[in-house]
Order: C-alpha cells, then sequence, then structure tokens
C-alpha cells in the first residue's frame, strides 16, 4: 500500500478546492470600495526621445482622476538589479537607472511613459488614447552583434558600447581550455539560438494600490512569487516608503515561471497614485501588454566547441554566448546568464577544461531575466546538442558517450571546473532507467513502422543537471549577489494545538498548502488537517525570498524543518517538567512526549496547551508559548539531474514535427509528494516541448514585437504534446539539507529540450537527410521543411 | 445602459449592462462570480468558457446582451447540490489536472462539455477537443488524464505510447 | 471597446432597418469582431446581432438539391445538421476554431470577414456555393474581392449560403502553429462538371482556386496527377510561421491530402 499521508504520499491537494469551485482569489477577483482603475500608456516605438507628452486633453476627458507620466517618477529611485557581475577585466557592469515610468526616452515597445486613472477601465483606456506625446523615434537596436559593434546608437546614453558586461567563467581557465583545443584529436562546433520565450503564466499581472491616510500606511496587492523581495525593492529603492508601513500580499497567483519574481514599475505606480488619489487603484494587464511589458526568457547566441578524444572523452568545452537583457535590466537579469549559466557548463560530465565567456548586450526589446530553469535550459541546450553533434560526426553512440564521461559515484563530492561541489548523484542510474523505460532495443521496430505510415522516426537524449535551491548566501555574496538567499519559516503551534505555519515560500501552483502541511504533520505526528500553510503576505510571515530556481523545498522547507525542531525541542523541556524527567530522558515520536523507558507520555496537545496555559510549567527558565521562527541558509547549491529520451515522428513534406513518446528518470533526491513532483515534470516538459517545437519571440528589425499574441506566439496546446513517463526512482538525497531533497519545478523544462531536437536531427539523418546537422528553435514546420530543402 | 436578464446556475438574475458589456465582465463584476477567468484579449486562451444553454463559449467574446434569456453555468455552478465537488472536478483534483488554478475554470467547463457530448472520448478526442483551452503549469498530463478519469475510464498507468 | 448600442433584430428586414444608422455594424458570433473591437480596431455606433434572426439560422435543402446554410449558423450545427449531406462541409465546420467558438461563430460573419486564413472561404469558393443577401445572390467566384475584402455593399447582410453538392470533396488544413487558423487549406471538389480546387491561408490576396491543379485534377482525379504542377512561391504570404516556398509546398502537399481523403 502506498502511504496515505505524511512525508512520500501523494496526498490530494487541498488548494484545489477552492480553485475547482471558483472560490480561489486572485487579484483581478477582489473588488475594493471605491477603487479606480489605472490604464498604462505604452511606446508603439521601439526606441525614441520623448520630447513632450501632453496630458491635458486626457485629463479633461470623462471619469478621469489622474494623469501620471515619468516626469512625476524622475526624482523617486529606479527599480534596481539584483547582482553585480564583473567584467573580464574587473570593471564592473553597467547599470543603467530603470524608472518607473520611461522618462527622458522610451527604450522598447510597451515600455511604459504614462498612466491614466480614472473612475472606469472604459474611462481610463480611453483617455488613454487621448495623451499626445510627441516622441522622435530612434533607430531600433534589435540584433546583438549589431547592438555591440555600432557605439553610435545607444540604448543608454551612458553605455557607448550597449554592452552590461563582457563576463569570463572562469578567467584562470582560459588559456588551458585554449590550448586543450587546439591539441585536441576533435573538436565540433556548433552555432546555436536559443530562442526568447515569453513566459505567459495564464493569469496576467495585476497590481492593486492602497493607502491609509489614518496610519500612513499602504498596501499593495500583486501577482507575486516573492512578495518580501518587491516590499524590500519598493521599500528601499524606489518609493522609500519605510519596510514597516508597506504590506504586500500576494494572494492567489495564477502562475509565474519566473516572470513574477521582479518588482515592476506598475506596482510603485499604483502605490503612488493611491497616496496621491486617497482610493485603491487597480491594474491588470492585457494579455498584449504582457507580451510586451513581462520580462522574457532565455535569448542566447551561442557557440559551443567540444574538444575530444576519437573515443568520444571529453577534453574541453569552450562557449562564447551573447546574451540579451533588452532594454533594462530586470532583477536578477544580470545572473541568469551568468552564475546560472556558466557554471553548469561542465554538466554531469568529468571534463577538465571548461570556459565560458558571456556578453550580455542591452537591446530595445523587453527585458529579458530569469524563466523557468534560467540559464541552467541554456547550458544543458547548448552541451546536450555539441555532444548530440560530435557523437554524428565521430560515429559514436551518444548513450555510451555519456556513459564514457560522467562523473561516476566513488567521486563525490566532485568539483567541477566551473565552481560548482556537487554533492551526490547517480547518473548512470538515471540513464539506465530511462533507456529501461524507452525501451531503447524496440526503436528500430518503432522506427519501421513509422515509415510505414510515412513519417520519419528519431530518438534524442539529453542527460542533465541543474544547481538549484539557490543559495548559500556567503557565496552568492561572493559572487555579486545583493540579497541573501535563505528562507524563513514561522511554526506556530496554537493552544488547542492546531498549527499554523508562516513560509517565506510563495504557491502559485507548486502545492505548497499541501506539501508543507505534510511536512509538518509528519514530523509533530499530528493529523495533516490541523495544519494551515500561510503564505503571500509580508504582514504575517517573517521574512522570505520566495519562490523560485526550485527552491521552496529545499531552502524553505528545510526552515520549516529547522523551525520544527525548536518546537520539538522546546516541548521536550515542557514535558520534562511535566512529567518530572531530565529533558534529555524525553523522547518525541508519533506525536507524543514520553519518558524513556516508561510509559509516562504527554500528548503534543498536551504540551501545546501547557505552553499557553502555563500553570504547570518552569516559568523561571522557559518562556510560555509555543511558536518558533528558522531563517535557513543552505550550505551547498543542490544538484538534480537525470535522463530524458524523446522519440519523435517528422512529416517530412509538411515539416511538423509529433512527440510520440518522452521519458523522464530523475533523481531529486527524497520526495514529500510524488503526484506533486510528476505533475512539476510534466509541466517543465510541456514547457519544453514549447520553446523546443513551436514558441518564439520574433521582433522585426523596428523592434516591432511579431509575436505579440496568442495569434502569433505559439503555445503548447494539449493535442501537441503526448503523456509523459516520468519515474523519479533513482534518488541520491541532497547530503546537506535536513529533508534531503533537491527541487524538482525547473528540471522539465531544463532537461527536455535538447533531448526534442536531438531526436529531431536524427529523425532527419536516419530518413536520408543527412546534410541537417542542426535546426534552431523552435524546429517548427517551416524550419524542418527548410531544413530538408537544404 | 440595457437591463439584461438571464439564469445563471439556476439562479435567476439581472443587470445594467452596456451595450459592449462582456459576459465575462457580467459575471465577474456584476455578478461577483470572479471563477471565470480572464487570460486573454484574443479569444485563444480559454479561461473564461462557460454553458451558455448547454454549449460551451467563451465569455468573453460573447456581450452580455446577446445571451439575454439564456441559461448560464459557470465554475460555480459545478458542485454537486451537498457542496461537495461535482464528477469532472473531482476527477480533476484526483488526478492532479491543476496547479496554479487559472486554466482551470475553463478547462472543467470544456471538459464537461465534452462528456456531454461524447461519454467516453479516447485520449485523442479529449486533447483535440481542449484545443482552446491553454494551460502553462500540467503539461496537460493530469488533465487530459483527469477528463478520460471523469468519463470512467481506466488511466492507471497512462504514458506516451 | 468603445461604447456603442446593441440590437438585436428578428428579422431580415428589421437588420437592414438596424443597420442602415451610420457606423453601425452587423455581429455575427463575433469571434473575430470582438477581439478587434477590444483593440480599438473599430468604433461602430451600434452593433446589430444577426443571430436572434430565425430565418437566418440553420441548415436545410434547397428545391435545387443544394446545401443551405442560414447566414447566421454557428460552425458548431452545421458540422452536425450537414453531416449527411455534405460531410465534407461538415468536417470542415468541425475543424474551425475551438468547440467554444464553433458555438458562437457564423457562417455569415466568416464569409463577410473574408480572413485570408478562415476556412469557410475554402468550402465556398472550392464547392462553387452562392452567397444570397438581402438584396441578391452573388457566385462564390465573384464574392471574395481579397484581404477582407468581399463584394457585400455597406449594410447588406449574407442570408444563406447555398452549397451544390459535389460527388466527391474533403478539406485539408495545415494549421498554423499559435493561432490554428489556417496556414494553409485546400478544399477539393470534384463535380460533374470538373474540379474545383480552392486554397486559403497561402495567399496575399486571400482564398483563390488554383486553376493548374483543377484542370489536372479534371482530366485524373488522383494525388498522384498533381505530381508535376506547382504554385509559384511568389505571391504566397512570407511571415514568422512560413516562408512564401514553404507556403507554396503546402499547397500542393494540401491538394494531394484532400485529394486522398475525398
Amino acid at each position: 500500500m502506498p502511504k496515505d499521508h505524511g512525508i512520500g504520499a501523494s496526498v490530494k491537494r487541498r488548494e484545489d478546492v477552492r480553485f475547482l469551485m471558483g472560490l480561489g482569489n486572485y487579484t483581478d477577483d477582489m473588488a475594493i470600495a471605491g477603487q479606480a482603475h489605472a490604464v498604462f500608456v505604452r511606446s508603439q516605438v521601439a526606441h525614441g526621445r520623448i520630447n513632450k507628452i501632453d496630458t491635458a486633453d486626457a485629463a479633461a476627458m470623462p471619469g478621469v482622476l489622474a494623469v501620471l507620466t515619468g516626469e512625476d517618477f524622475k526624482d523617486v529611485g529606479g527599480n534596481p538589479t539584483g547582482w553585480l557581475i564583473n567584467s573580464r577585466d574587473g570593471t564592473p557592469m553597467r547599470e543603467p537607472k530603470r524608472p518607473a515610468l520611461a522618462h527622458g526616452k522610451v527604450r522598447h515597445v510597451g515600455d511604459a511613459y504614462a498612466v491614466v486613472i480614472a473612475e472606469t477601465y472604459a474611462q481610463a483606456k480611453e483617455a488613454a488614447e487621448a495623451i499626445v506625446a510627441d516622441i522622435e523615434e530612434l533607430p531600433a537596436i534589435v540584433d546583438m552583434a549589431a547592438a555591440v559593434a555600432d557605439p553610435s546608437n545607444r540604448v543608454h546614453e551612458e553605455i557607448p558600447d550597449n554592452l552590461c558586461y563582457d563576463w569570463g567563467w572562469i578567467e584562470d581557465n582560459r588559456a588551458a581550455v585554449d590550448e586543450a583545443i587546439k591539441n585536441a584529436p576533435h573538436v565540433t562546433t556548433l552555432e546555436l539560438v536559443n530562442n526568447r520565450l515569453v513566459p505567459n503564466a495564464m493569469e496576467p499581472r495585476a497590481s492593486i494600490g492602497e493607502y491609509f491616510p489614518g496610519t500612513g500606511d499602504y498596501k499593495l496587492t500583486t501577482t507575486s512569487q516573492n512578495p518580501h523581495l518587491t516590499r524590500l525593492l519598493i521599500a528601499a529603492f524606489v518609493l522609500g516608503i519605510p519596510e514597516n508601513k508597506l504590506t504586500v500580499v500576494a494572494p492567489d497567483v495564477g502562475g509565474g515561471f519566473g516572470s513574477k519574481i521582479y518588482h515592476y514599475g506598475e506596482e510603485a505606480v499604483v502605490l503612488t497614485a493611491a497616496k496621491k488619489l486617497g482610493r485603491a487603484v487597480r491594474w491588470t494587464a492585457e494579455r498584449s501588454e504582457s507580451f510586451l511589458s513581462d520580462a522574457h526568457g532565455r535569448d542566447h547566441v551561442t557557440r559551443i566547441e567540444l574538444a575530444c578524444e576519437k573515443d568520444g572523452t571529453f577534453i574541453a568545452f569552450r562557449t562564447e554566448t551573447m546574451a540579451n537583457v533588452g532594454a533594462y535590466l530586470s532583477n536578477f537579469a544580470t545572473v541568469t546568464p551568468t552564475f546560472l549559466h556558466g557554471t553548469l557548463m561542465a554538466g554531469p560530465y568529468k571534463v577538465p577544461n571548461v570556459y565560458v565567456n558571456v556578453k550580455t548586450v542591452f537591446t530595445n526589446t523587453a527585458p529579458v531575466d530569469a524563466y523557468r530553469g534560467a540559464g541552467r535550459p541554456e547550458a544543458t541546450y547548448s552541451l546536450e546538442r555539441v555532444i548530440d553533434k560530435m557523437c554524428r560526426e565521430l560515429g559514436l553512440d551518444p548513450f555510451e558517450v555519456r556513459r564514457k564521461n560522467f562523473i561516476t559515484t566513488d567521486m563525490f563530492p566532485y568539483t567541477t571546473p566551473v565552481g560548482l561541489a556537487y554533492d551526490t548523484g547517480d547518473y548512470h542510474a538515471t540513464l539506465d532507467k530511462a533507456m529501461a523505460m524507452a525501451d531503447v532495443a524496440g526503436f528500430e521496430a518503432r522506427r519501421a513502422a513509422s515509415a510505414a505510415k510515412g513519417k520519419l522516426r528519431g530518438m534524442g537524449l539529453s542527460t542533465w543537471i541543474e544547481a538549484c535551491g539557490i543559495a548559500p548566501s556567503h557565496l552568492v555574496g561572493i559572487l555579486g549577489s545583493r540579497v541573501g538567499l535563505y528562507d524563513a519559516a514561522t511554526v506556530r503551534v496554537n493552544a488547542t494545538g492546531n498549527i499554523s505555519v508562516m513560509t517565506g515560500a510563495h504557491s502559485h501552483g507548486q502545492g505548497h498548502e499541501t506539501v508543507f502541511a505534510q511536512i509538518v504533520a509528519d514530523k509533530l505526528g499530528v493529523p495533516e488537517a490541523s495544519v494551515e500553510i500561510v503564505h503571500g503576505d509580508t504582514s504575517k510571515i517573517p521574512f522570505g525570498m520566495g519562490s523560485y530556481g526550485s527552491r521552496s523545498l529545499a531552502v524553505c522547507g528545510s526552515a520549516v524543518t529547522r523551525a520544527i525542531d525548536k518546537i520539538v525541542a522546546k516541548g521536550k523541556k515542557i514535558a520534562a517538567h511535566m512529567l518530572e524527567a531530565a529533558e534529555e530522558d524525553i523522547a518525541f515520536e508519533n506525536g507524543s512526549f514520553t519518558v524513556a523507558g516508561t510509559d509516562k507520555a504527554k500528548t503534543f496537545g498536551e504540551i501545546a496547551f501547557s505552553a499557553y496555559v502555563p500553570h504547570n510549567y518552569p516559568l523561571e527558565t522557559l518562556e510560555p508559548g509555543l511558536e518558533e521562527t528558522a531563517f535557513y541558509d543552505p550550505a551547498n547549491f543542490t544538484y538534480p539531474a537525470g535522463a530524458y529520451i524523446c522519440e519523435v515522428e517528422v512529416d517530412a513534406d509538411t515539416g511538423k514535427v509529433d512527440v510520440v513518446a518522452f521519458h523522464c528518470a530523475d533523481d531529486f533526491g527524497n520526495i514529500m509528494n510524488p503526484m506533486v513532483v510528476e505533475g512539476q515534470v510534466h509541466g517543465g516538459v510541456g514547457q519544453g516541448i514549447g520553446q523546443a517545437l513551436c514558441e518564439n519571440t520574433v521582433y522585426d528589425e523596428n523592434g516591432q514585437l511579431l509575436s505579440g499574441s496568442y495569434m502569433d506566439y505559439a503555445m503548447p496546446r494539449a493535442d501537441d504534446v503526448p503523456f509523459y513517463n516520468v519515474d523519479y526512482s533513482c534518488q541520491t538525497p541532497c547530503t546537506h539539507n535536513p529533508l534531503g531533497a533537491k527541487g524538482c519545478g525547473e528540471a522539465g523544462a531544463i532537461g527536455s529540450p535538447p533531448a526534442v531536437v536531438n531526436a529531431v536531427i536524427d529523425a532527419l539523418q536516419r530518413g536520408g537527410h543527412s546534410h541537417v546537422t542542426h535546426i534552431d528553435m523552435p524546429v517548427s514546420p517551416a524550419r524542418v521543411w527548410a531544413a530538408i530543402q537544404g | 445602459m440595457t437591463k439584461v436578464t438571464m439564469t445563471v446556475n439556476g439562479r435567476a438574475v439581472s443587470g445594467e449592462v452596456e451595450g459592449r458589456t462582456l459576459l465575462s465582465a457580467f459575471l465577474r463584476e456584476g455578478l461577483g462570480l470572479t471563477g471565470t477567468h480572464v487570460g486573454c484579449d484574443t479569444s485563444q486562451c480559454g479561461a473564461c468558457v462557460v454553458h451558455v444553454d448547454g454549449q460551451p463559449v467563451k465569455s468573453c467574446t460573447v456581450f452580455a446582451s446577446d445571451v439575454e434569456g439564456a441559461s448560464v453555468t459557470t465554475i460555480e455552478g459545478m458542485a454537486n447540490p451537498d457542496g461537495t465537488l461535482g464528477r469532472v472536478q473531482q476527477a480533476f483534483q484526483d488526478h492532479h489536472g491543476l496547479q496554479c488554478g487559472f486554466c482551470t475554470p475553463g478547462m472543467v467547463m470544456s471538459a464537461a462539455a465534452l462528456l456531454a457530448e461524447n461519454p467516453k472520448p479516447t485520449e485523442a478526442d479529449v486533447r483535440h477537443y481542449l484545443e482552446g483551452n491553454i494551460c502553462r503549469c500540467t503539461g496537460y498530463h493530469n488533465i487530459v488524464k483527469a477528463v478520460l478519469a471523469a468519463s470512467g475510464q481506466d488511466v492507471s498507468g497512462l504514458a506516451a505510447e | 471597446m468603445y461604447a456603442f448600442d446593441f440590437e438585436k433584430p428578428k428579422t431580415v428586414a428589421e437588420a437592414v432597418e438596424a443597420l442602415s444608422r451610420e457606423d453601425a455594424m452587423a455581429l455575427g458570433g463575433g469571434q473575430t469582431l470582438i477581439p478587434s473591437l477590444k483593440q480599438h480596431l473599430a468604433a461602430p455606433s451600434a452593433l446589430v446581432s444577426l443571430t436572434g434572426i430565425a430565418e437566418m439560422r440553420g441548415v436545410c435543402t434547397g428545391t435545387d438539391g443544394a446545401l443551405c446554410v442560414g447566414g447566421a449558423t454557428p460552425h458548431a450545427v452545421v458540422a452536425t445538421e450537414a453531416a449527411a449531406k455534405y460531410p465534407a462541409l461538415a468536417a470542415l465546420a468541425g475543424n474551425i476554431g475551438d468547440p467554444a467558438v464553433r458555438n458562437r461563430g457564423t457562417i455569415g460573419g466568416s464569409l463577410a470577414n473574408n480572413d485570408p486564413a478562415a476556412d469557410y472561404p475554402a468550402a465556398v469558393l472550392g464547392s462553387g456555393a452562392t452567397i444570397v443577401t438581402n438584396t441578391r445572390s452573388i457566385a462564390a467566384d465573384d464574392f471574395f474581392e481579397g484581404l477582407f475584402t468581399t463584394a457585400l455593399e455597406p449594410g447588406e447582410i449574407i442570408v444563406e449560403v447555398r452549397f451544390p453538392i459535389p460527388q466527391r470533396a474533403a478539406y485539408a488544413k495545415f494549421q498554423q502553429p499559435a493561432s490554428r487558423f489556417a496556414l494553409t487549406g485546400v478544399f477539393v471538389a470534384k463535380t460533374a462538371n470538373g474540379v474545383r480546387v480552392a486554397v486559403t491561408g497561402a495567399s496575399e490576396n486571400g482564398v483563390f482556386r488554383w486553376s493548374e491543379a483543377e484542370a489536372a485534377l479534371s482530366a485524373d482525379f488522383s494525388a498522384e496527377a498533381i505530381e508535376g504542377v506547382s504554385v509559384p512561391a511568389e505571391g504566397m504570404v512570407g511571415d514568422l510561421h512560413g516562408t512564401p516556398a514553404y507556403r507554396a509546398n503546402l499547397v500542393k502537399v494540401m491538394t494531394q491530402r484532400a485529394v486522398r481523403a475525398a
């Protein structure tokens, strides 16, 4: 019998009931008495000088309460970036101000330069059209290579070559890597594009600002993955509101995938307007606005070289990447293509020489930041594609080449040439498992069956690793982070014995309300139903760094565990007093405090009651109450890894690719809720297939977004994907956190794109189109057909 | 403003609307039925699907005035009379067919419409029918599984091929 | 959306009257019009919904044997009610958009809009159907006049579409990956008077008849018959979903698939 409760059980999600009943409470669902509506006026040109914004006509329109422009925010702070990156020459990155509303220049289509606040949404929208902006259009900077080459045209005047930084990792490796490649028996080179994606959480961004003049308090209700960070940024950098006068609430949030980590200007604007008007001010993005103004993801142009022996033994990897950061630096834009990408460029392989160079470039496009996987999908795609290409060039078996190069279990802890210390893993085990799941031996028969239907069939492999559970604060501090990356939790045992757990992690699909309750109930021996998880409200929660980077369980879950440990320790003190025993003789198991070797016991509920009604209590040495907070700062990253095998069928006449099988063998360490883990992998793989086959963000040479709606941005639909075959039985628990958990949220999006593309190339090669060695993502029907034509 | 009258989840309702008032806005803002979500402005995402006279429609692409007198069912009307989750809703919970919950109302309404039309759909039927409902969280696996399960079919051990 | 009056007449005559108002616009199912209103691409004074006109809804058989589809008939109804008499048309209607769109979108709305990637124009042109309006009958060959342009006069309403029933017919569509409209769709109909081939989605001028394929197929109704025929890439749409050459290829591939399916 599988477990039906506690750690390791597929407990059904409690949050589902409200979502399924239509009783969720998302930001746009809230109606506040007296609310006014904001509509932002966004640039229609990619690059332009703002000469004059005439708001008089708009201000006179019916229902209009206020019109604000960049001028109103020019003296407040900018939205900062959270990570300082130094260039190879030691100079710090270039860091332009990012105002709440554009001032002086507009820098991408969708850059907001004014806002209209009116009694109704329709009035605000109509008045927004009445704003007359004299914006002198400047040549758009769209192509990264051109941006760097032409110093006369600048996204930011103070940055002459449009370069944020030129980063090398590890710079000391560079000469050795160059030398190794020069002398290698074989070098495979691949130039590739990691396509720009729009995250497309199904709930568009929305924010409601409120101001309470009686107390001077502000409240921001917003679609955020980490309300505390948003509060910190607004308080410390943007508006200067004292942190203790600002509450940020992230209620039910309809997906994030990275795009809702960041503080956006709209949040500062609705707060400012709320104070100015003395009314709640609300804004909800239209999907078209989301396309233009949400932080995008990926967008790398990369050249990777793989040097190896003729038998496929890796000698060196060298990567040169240009990463598009867009028009402004979003909060984590600078770390995503560097420390979340370059440090992964050894993969799960024992390769002695690795060097990565990343040039990050400003362009007149929407800001780019972390999107599910954030840097690690880019690393994995480059590696797994170039390995696949090398195998074809040398006629080697891609499975055997991976095996030959894997770090083996006897080598942990293993320090890579790009600075990470993998604590544990078993890459052979996940590859063996994936091959068994995929019935690799039966492929030829399946290929023949596909051929009989007129389809070309191919199989693709990807063996991936990521660093997540971000991150040890002392380490990231050395590397340039301006924040700590611990997380926090409070476990409050109420007098009646039920429990409220306040978590810094925010759940926007991950199922924390269920899974954290499983952990707490399991460890305290109480029913899950008596545990409530509270998240997303800075007024209720001690602190938190939010949910991203597959960190909720590994970091915040560890904080919860540490807080529980403190509860148990205090409970033992109380029990020792009540049971008249020595504290060290008290054992806690299954919700009961017992005296070792006796039948004397107190239930958890009795101890909780005593803590709040301390009549028989060691008051002289112990405070009443039973509430504990823990901040957990991880000792290392966690390193989930796995092997993915994809099979595709290609229709050579139309170029259409169908993913017909997808197998995932992952090592996530210990598993709390298998059902939720499977769901996370499914979702990640779905997004990865989307990146590989259909999603693409396209700007034309004028910086106009051509893929600005679901009419042109191809979201994967139910009929674009198969059922996925998911396994997580290979478990090497994380060695340094109390749950042994590694994180599973990003895995699917990291491991799947190269598996899909490798499968497509395999299908074409086997189908006689041997000239096709690479197709850039998305591997759309038109691109596949064109590649076949040669 | 004109008056519009309809039946929503079995209850007679009426309200003042403009010509341009969408059914989704009437439900959300007029009636406070915020379970119906709006996820796009091009009639693609399907988060707003409700039933009008038993047929699924995108409520963001229908004027409230155009369904005068109709019977409308929203996600709030899908529970059993005793307040427990209805058959399709329960299947979504049982099979983890939702994560963030935002597309879920539309998914459930479309799934219910499919099963009314086709009580024993194949996997391909389900995937094709849900073409107009976009989910970003689940990769669709558990949604398709939930719909097949709601139809009474065995879904243990479902994977590709 | 800008404000407008909403009207829902019960008869064609009332609708014609309502549409005589300056800047009034007809509303079919609204599946294309409403999104464009949201973008402020139109500012009608009034929207005149045609879906309440009973005489414009439903599918029937005319005295000449033609299949008559009321202009305000939703795609889902055509998918069901035309299935026995004109399965190729029913299949096309049953694969427009998605189920929710099919319950609202109407044939008259689709034809009046003449989106260059819409499905119905291919069926109407491929079948050699007749568009019956409140004032006249228009042959399909005279109806489509390029992107989003038709022979309809302002205020003219598509009351009915009459489809002669071909001996064999089929529609093959290759979907644009994002919108799911036709990247290229080909409707092939074999009639006593020869074969008609109508192509949607591909051309810069909207739906068109591919006369070379019609000639080849009229001589030999088989996919192989057009092996040596091709459309030039010139004049085909090029966009982020495919080059003109790709679309030209799809025209041929989809034509062959339609012939095989017919």
